[in-house]
C-alpha cells in the first residue's frame, strides 16, 4: 500500500535528536588556544571593519590566548550584546573571516566566529552579569518588537540609565533567533538563555502579546513615552503568484520553520517525501536542510538566478549540498500541479538574463514531482500598523522604514532598526541598529536631564 | 652526496650529530634506540660515585610561546640515579654493539683527584671513546660542590682537567657552564689544563615560570620549587655567542668545540659548525619529538652541503668565525632600507604599528581607494629590520642595500666619533 506523501515520524527518535542537535560544535579549550595563536593582532584590523557591530576582534582573541576569557567576552558583549547568538548565526565567511588577512595569506582565516562563541559561552555559562546601569534618568522609552534590534536597543538604554518597555507580539522574545533560525544552529534553548542574560541587567519591562496596530498604537506610544524605537521585523511573506498556490502541500517556509522551532515533538511534524524549496536565501537553505533532516527523501532548492545572486552564502550552499540538498538555478515556478487538491508536482520555466540584464523566461519548462513545496522568496514589511488610515506616517524606502545614519525615522522622537529598515537582514546588523539608536536616543533625551 | 663523517678530538662518528648527556642517554635501552635511528654519537648521562643520587618527582618545566610548546625547557633532575656498575656494564655492551658510533661518557665526581682517578679507570675499561667533564649543571649538584660550582671557577676547571689528563689516555672534553660573566675564563682554563676539547653550553640557571595558583616556581615539588637548568630553542642565541667567542679567541686557537644549546634541526647544527663547532649535541629536540629527528638533520645537512658545494664538514666548519667581530669594526657607511612587496602584502599593518609606536615612524599607513596600503618612507628608514621581523609573510619585506657613495669606515675612524683615532694613531 502506498504510504502518505506527507507524513510525520519518518525517523527513529535517535535520528531526530542527532539531526537537530548542534550542527557545528564549539571549540574545545585547547582548540581555542591554537586558533587564537593564529591571529596576527593586525593594526587597523580589517576584521573589525567587516563586523557590523565593530567588535575589537584582535583584542578579544588575544585575551582568549592569555586565558583572560572574561575580558574577551566583555570586548565582544560591550559592542554586541548578542555576541553569543551572532557567533552561531553570523555568515562570518562574508564578514570578519572573509576580511581576515590569514584568508589572503593562507586561504584559511582565523575561526573568529567559533572563538567568539568560546568566549561568550564562557561568560554566559557562569551566570556573570558584567554590565552595570548608569544612575536612573527617569526617562522611558518604548521599544516595539523584541527581536535582536529591540533587545539590543533596550539593553543599551538600560545601561545608559533609561527604562525601556519592550512590546512583543509573540509569546517569546528574540524574534527570528527564537522562531526563524534553523534549529541545529542554536539548539538547547540558547536564544532564551541569551534573552535572560540581556534582561538581567534590569530596567527592561517586557510586555508580550502586544502587537503594534492591534494592541498598541504608535501615536499613543509617542504620547506616553519619551522616545520610541520600532523594530517590528518583516511580518509578511511573499506569494509565488502562480496557479495552484492553495493546494494542500503548499507551505510558507517561515511559518513551517516557526512550527519546527517551537514544537517539542519533531516526530509529529509532517514532512513530504519529495520536497521543493523555492528561493535563494537562507530561509530556502534552512527549510530544505531541515526537511532532509526530518526525513524527506529528496529536497531540491530552485532559484530563478545563478549562484552569485543568491543571498545564501557559498558556505550555506555547501552546507545544504553536503546535507543532500540539490540546488537548481535559472528556473522559476509557473504552475503548482495538484491531484484531488494535493500538490503532486511543480512546473518550472527556465530563465536567463536578456541583453539588457533583465531576468526573462525562455518558455522551456520542466517539472519536479513534489509532495510539498516551501515558499521562501522573501519577507516583507507589513506597513498597516505604521499607517494612519491610508496615510503613511513614516517615510519609506524600498518598502521599508527610511532611517538616517543614527537610525532616526522621519518622525521626531521615533527611531527604527532591524529587518524593518533598509539594509542587510542580519542579526548582527539588527544589534548594531539597536545600539546606535539607543545611543542617539540617549543624546536626544539629553545627558543634562540626569 | 656530502661526506658527513666527523673526527672530533680523535673520536670518530658517521655524522656530527650527537645526543647530549641527559635523560635520553641514561640507559642502554635509549642509546640503542638512538643509534638505530642514526645518531652519530652519544654522551652518556653523567656518572657519579655510588651511592647513586635520588631524584625528586616533578622535574621538568616548559616555556610555551604563542601555542608553540617547549620553546624553552628546564629541568631540576640530577645526574644518573642508577648504580655505577650498571651504567658501566651497559656502556661496555653498547660500545661493543656499535663500534662505529661515538660513545663519550659524562662524569661528575667530587673535586678530589682520587675520585676522578678511580672513575676514569672504570670508564676506560668499558672501551668508551672519551669522557666529558660535567662542570655545568647549575642545580642540585652545584650545591654539593660539583657541576657549575667547579665550572664557574677557572682555577678548578684547570685543576680537574689536568688531573683527568694525567689519569687517562681517553680524550677529555670539558663541558662549560654559561652561568659565568665571560665564557673565555673557563674555556682558557680548560685549554691550560690540557683539555682535548670543550663542549658548550650546559644549561642556564633559570626559573621558567611561576604557578600563580600555588604561588610557587615550576616545576613544583610539594608546593616549592627551585631554579633549574634552562635549555631548548630559546637558549640557542646565547650558545652561538659563547661558541663564537671561544672560536675567535687566540688563546683558545685549535681547541675543538662541540656545540650544544637549542639545536633542533640541521640548520641549527650548521650554524654552530659555521661558528667553529666540530659536532652538534642535541637534547631538548629529541625529548620533544623522539630520536627520529636525526633523519632530517643528516640529509638536510647533506643536501645543503651539496647545494653549496661543500664535500666534507671541514669545508665549512669555522667559515663564519672570521666574520664575527666587535661593534667598533662594523662599517658605519653601510646602509639598508626596508622594501615592501605590495603583491605579497596581506595588509596586517604590523610593520606600520611596530615602526610607528616603537621605532622610526618610517612605515606609512595609507588608504588608497579605501584599500589599506603600507609604504616605507625611505628617508626615515634606518634599516633596523624591525618591520622585516614582525612581518608574518616570508619574502614580503626585504632589506635593500642603498649605495651611500661613501667609503667603508668603522667607528674608530668615523668623523662623527669625537674620540676617533687621530691620523698619527691611524698610521
Amino acid at each position: 500500500m502506498k504510504s502518505a506523501a506527507i507524513a510525520p515520524g519518518r525517523l527513529s527518535p535517535s535520528d531526530y535528536t542527532r539531526n537537530f542537535d548542534e550542527a557545528k560544535p564549539p571549540l574545545e579549550p585547547h582548540q581555542a588556544l591554537v586558533d587564537s595563536s593564529r591571529c596576527l593582532f593586525c593594526y587597523d584590523a580589517p576584521c573589525i571593519e567587516a563586523c557590523p557591530t565593530g567588535i575589537d576582534i584582535p583584542s578579544f582573541i588575544r585575551k582568549i590566548g592569555t586565558g583572560n576569557l572574561k575580558g574577551a567576552a566583555l570586548d565582544i558583549l560591550s559592542e554586541n550584546i548578542m555576541g553569543g547568538m551572532c557567533a552561531r548565526v553570523c555568515p562570518t565567511e562574508v564578514l570578519c573571516e572573509q576580511a581576515c588577512v590569514r584568508s589572503a595569506s593562507e586561504g584559511k582565516p582565523v575561526r573568529i566566529g567559533l572563538l567568539q562563541r568560546h568566549a561568550t559561552d564562557w561568560l554566559l555559562s557562569r551566570g556573570i552579569q558584567p554590565f552595570q546601569r548608569a544612575p536612573a534618568s527617569g526617562k522611558r522609552v518604548a521599544v516595539v518588537g523584541g527581536g535582536p534590534a529591540g533587545l539590543a536597543c533596550a539593553h543599551r538604554l538600560a545601561m545608559l540609565g533609561h527604562s525601556a518597555t519592550v512590546f512583543e507580539a509573540r509569546p517569546k522574545l528574540s524574534g527570528l533567533n527564537e522562531y526563524g533560525v534553523a534549529a541545529y544552529k542554536t539548539p538547547h534553548g540558547f536564544a532564551q538563555r541569551e534573552v535572560d542574560f540581556i534582561l538581567a541587567i534590569g530596567g527592561i519591562e517586557v510586555r508580550t502579546g502586544q502587537a503594534l496596530g492591534r494592541d498598541v498604537a504608535l501615536e499613543a506610544l509617542r504620547r506616553d513615552y519619551d522616545a520610541v524605537f520600532i523594530s517590528v521585523g518583516l511580518a509578511g511573506t511573499k506569494a509565488l503568484g502562480v496557479p495552484g498556490e492553495d493546494l494542500a502541500g503548499v507551505e510558507d517556509a517561515v511559518a513551517y520553520i516557526e512550527r519546527l522551532r517551537q514544537t517539542r515533538e519533531l516526530s509529529k511534524l509532517p514532512i513530504g517525501r519529495r520536497v521543493v524549496a523555492i528561493g535563494g536565501g537562507n530561509t530556502a537553505i534552512d527549510i530544505a536542510v531541515q526537511a532532509k533532516r526530518l526525513g524527506a527523501e529528496d529536497a531540491t532548492i530552485v532559484y530563478r538566478r545563478g549562484p552569485d545572486a543568491m543571498s545564501a552564502t557559498e558556505h550555506e550552499r555547501e552546507f545544504a549540498q553536503t546535507n543532500g540538498v540539490r540546488i537548481k538555478h535559472w528556473a522559476r515556478p509557473v504552475r503548482l500541479v495538484g491531484e484531488a487538491g494535493q500538490l503532486v508536482a511543480v512546473q518550472f520555466e527556465y530563465t536567463r538574463l536578456d541583453p539588457s540584464g533583465r531576468l526573462t523566461g525562455t518558455s522551456e519548462t520542466f517539472s519536479l514531482e513534489a509532495d510539498q513545496v516551501f515558499k521562501a522568496i522573501g519577507q516583507v514589511l507589513v506597513p498597516d500598523p505604521i499607517r494612519d488610515g491610508t496615510k503613511q506616517v513614516l517615510e519609506m524606502q524600498d518598502g521599508k522604514i527610511a532611517v538616517d545614519a543614527q537610525r532616526h525615522t522621519s518622525l521626531p522622537g521615533v527611531w527604527a532598526g532591524g529587518d524593518c529598515v533598509a539594509g542587510v537582514d542580519l542579526t548582527v546588523q539588527a544589534v548594531q541598529d539597536g545600539k546606535m539608536a539607543a545611543q542617539a536616543i540617549d543624546r536626544w533625551l539629553g545627558a543634562g536631564s540626569r | 652526496m656530502a661526506d658527513l663523517r666527523s673526527t672530533f678530538a680523535g673520536i670518530k662518528a658517521p655524522n656530527p650529530f650527537w645526543l647530549a648527556s641527559a635523560p635520553p642517554t641514561d640507559k642502554a635501552y635509549n642509546v640503542e634506540r638512538a643509534f638505530k635511528a642514526g645518531w652519530g654519537g652519544v654522551v652518556w648521562k653523567t656518572l657519579g660515585e655510588d651511592p647513586p643520587i635520588v631524584n625528586v618527582s616533578s622535574r621538568y618545566g616548559g616555556l610555551d610561546i604563542n601555542g608553540h610548546r617547549m620553546a624553552g625547557f628546564t629541568n631540576i633532575e640530577l645526574i644518573t640515579d642508577r648504580p655505577l656498575e650498571v651504567n658501566l656494564r651497559e656502556i661496555k655492551q653498547v660500545k661493543r654493539n656499535w663500534p662505529d658510533r661515538a660513545l663519550v661518557v659524562s662524569l661528575m665526581v667530587p673535586c678530589e683527584e682520587d675520585s676522578w682517578k678511580r672513575i676514569l679507570a672504570q670508564v676506560e675499561d668499558t672501551g668508551a671513546d672519551g669522557v666529558e667533564l660535567n662542570f655545568g649543571c647549575p642545580h642540585g649538584m652545584s650545591e654539593r660542590g660539583m657541576g657549575s660550582a667547579v665550572g664557574q671557577v677557572p682555577d678548578y676547571v684547570e685543576m680537574v682537567t689536568r688531573w683527568c689528563k694525567a689519569h687517562t689516555r681517553m680524550p677529555v672534553i670539558v663541558k662549560l657552564t654559561p652561568n659565568v660573566s665571560n665564557i673565555l675564563g673557563p674555556a682558557r682554563a680548560a685549554k691550560r689544563g690540557g683539555a682535548d676539547a670543550v663542549s658548550l653550553i650546559n644549561t642556564v640557571s633559570s626559573i621558567i615560570s611561576v604557578d600563580l595558583d600555588r604561588m610557587a616556581p615550576t616545576p613544583t615539588v610539594d608546593g616549592k620549587g627551585t631554579h633549574g637548568g634552562y635549555c631548548g630553542p630559546a637558549v640557542k642565541p646565547i650558545a652561538l655567542h659563547m661558541v663564537a667567542e671561544i672560536a675567535r679567541d687566540p688563546e683558545c686557537a685549535g681547541l675543538p668545540i662541540s656545540g650544544i644549546g637549542g639545536i633542533a634541526t640541521w640548520r641549527d647544527g650548521a650554524e654552530f659548525m659555521a661558528l667553529g663547532a666540530g659536532t652538534a649535541q642535541v637534547c631538548t629536540a629529541a625529548m620533544h619529538y623522539g630520536f627520529k629527528i636525526v633523519g632530517d638533520m643528516i640529509d638536510g645537512l647533506s643536501n645543503w652541503m651539496d647545494e653549496k658545494g661543500y664535500t666534507r664538514l671541514s669545508d665549512f666548519v669555522g667559515k663564519a668565525v672570521a666574520n664575527v667581530t666587535d661593534w667598533q669594526y662594523l662599517n658605519m657607511n653601510y646602509k639598508i632600507i626596508a622594501s615592501i612587496d605590495q603583491q605579497s602584502c596581506i595588509q596586517c599593518g604590523l610593520c606600520h604599528i611596530a615602526c610607528e609606536d616603537t621605532a622610526h615612524q618610517a612605515v606609512a599607513a595609507l588608504r588608497v581607494d579605501g584599500k589599506r596600503r603600507y609604504e616605507v618612507l625611505d628617508a626615515e628608514c634606518v634599516g633596523c629590520n624591525l618591520c622585516y621581523h614582525v612581518c608574518p609573510v616570508s619574502g614580503c619585506i626585504s632589506m635593500v642595500e642603498v649605495d651611500t657613495g661613501l667609503p667603508a669606515v668603522d667607528w674608530n675612524h668615523d668623523p662623527r666619533n669625537p674620540r676617533r683615532l687621530t691620523l698619527e694613531e691611524q698610521g
